[in-house]
């Protein structure tokens, strides 16, 4: 079950050799996985490009009276900034340009998923992953930054003879969070693509329509939680023990 | 029963039976929220953001049920074992 067209999908013949030598000569099976994990960077390429463009439009006329475009950039940053000061207090502004990049590279790529002709890079595990893994791994160095080696009374629990069970169930709790920020984001918006493709092939008529609503709103649901869930996980290791 | 018919069974068993549990948990978040939102209709803005942060935390365990679902459908890891099984037998 794969897209019938994509717009990026001419970039296939110079990436696929480039990355996937092999793929051309097996063909079938190995060249439809080469072809989704090449559609992901082209459409990561788009969605990063797309923001960095943004910005710099943004950055280049800056006036004391804002225009309208400015007005707009200004309101999206400024309830950003109030989320972030509020979940993490006030050192929290700090990790204000991650967890905006955050929100806004998975807002774009969900909702480039909507539109026919794009596929959004949030559909394959491989980016959800990599982002999850981010989040996790900066929540230890700030622990460590934070509290230097004592960080591991995080791990401890409240009474020292229950440490030995508590440091395994939390240390399966973060791996488990890993799985779960990835798996979320990724089993959102992939199913979505394959109820897309599913009801396409049923009921051309109406009724994509009505997935389509549902995805738009999927999409801003799941940006906005796996922002809140990244804060509260950094704001958990920045924190005091229990 | 063969490989294809157990696959297929338990992919749609798996995802009816992983749906009841984030159902009726959504409701009731959904329903406090509501009941909520009816005592103090100032609070509405933060207990709708909360509402929709805690349903998307609780569809979550749904999404893992579709991507069980999916492995087992389109990325199964025991299709080469069942293949090779069916060859031999067909010979």
């Amino acid at each position: 079950m794969v897209h019938p067209f994509l717009f990026l999908q001419y970039l296939r013949g110079i990436l696929i050799p480039l990355l996937f030598p092999n793929a051309m000569n097996l063909g079938g099976e190995a060249l439809e996985n080469a072809q989704k994990a090449v559609d992901t960077i082209t459409y990561s390429w788009l969605v990063m490009a797309f923001l960095i463009i943004l910005s710099l439009l943004t950055i280049k006329g800056l006036k004391r009276m804002p225009g309208r475009f400015q007005n707009f950039m200004e309101l999206l940053f400024g309830t950003i900034e109030t989320m972030v000061t509020e979940t993490m207090g006030k050192h929290g502004k700090a990790f204000l340009p991650l967890i905006a990049t955050l929100f806004l590279f998975i807002l774009i790529s969900n909702l480039i998923g909507l539109l026919p002709g794009f596929f959004p890079p949030t559909a394959n595990i491989n980016t959800t992953l990599a982002l999850a893994v981010i989040v996790v791994v900066l929540t230890h160095l700030v622990g460590i930054k934070c509290h230097g080696f004592s960080y591991i009374k995080h791990f401890l629990g409240p009474v020292w003879w229950l440490a030995w069970m508590i440091f395994i169930i939390e240390v399966i709790s973060h791996i488990s969070r890993v799985l779960s920020l990835s798996l979320r984001l990724f089993g959102n918006i992939g199913g979505h693509e394959v109820v897309i493709m599913v009801v396409f092939m049923l009921v051309p008529f109406l009724v994509p329509l009505v997935m389509t609503v549902l995805g738009l709103l999927i999409a801003v649901i799941q940006s906005v939680v796996f922002m809140y869930l990244s804060m509260i996980y950094i704001q958990g290791a920045a924190e005091e023990a229990h | 029963m063969d490989f294809l018919s157990a696959c297929v069974l338990a992919a749609g068993i798996g995802m009816g039976l992983g749906a009841v549990g984030p159902g009726i948990g959504g409701g009731m978040v959904v329903g406090s929220a509501l009941e909520g939102m009816s005592r103090n209709p100032g609070a509405s803005g933060k207990l709708l953001t909360t509402m929709f942060v805690g349903f998307a935390l609780i569809e979550s365990l749904a999404i893992y049920a579709l991507v069980v679902v999916l492995i087992i459908l389109y990325a199964n890891p025991y299709k080469e074992v069942a293949l090779k099984a069916m060859e031999h037998l067909a010979k």
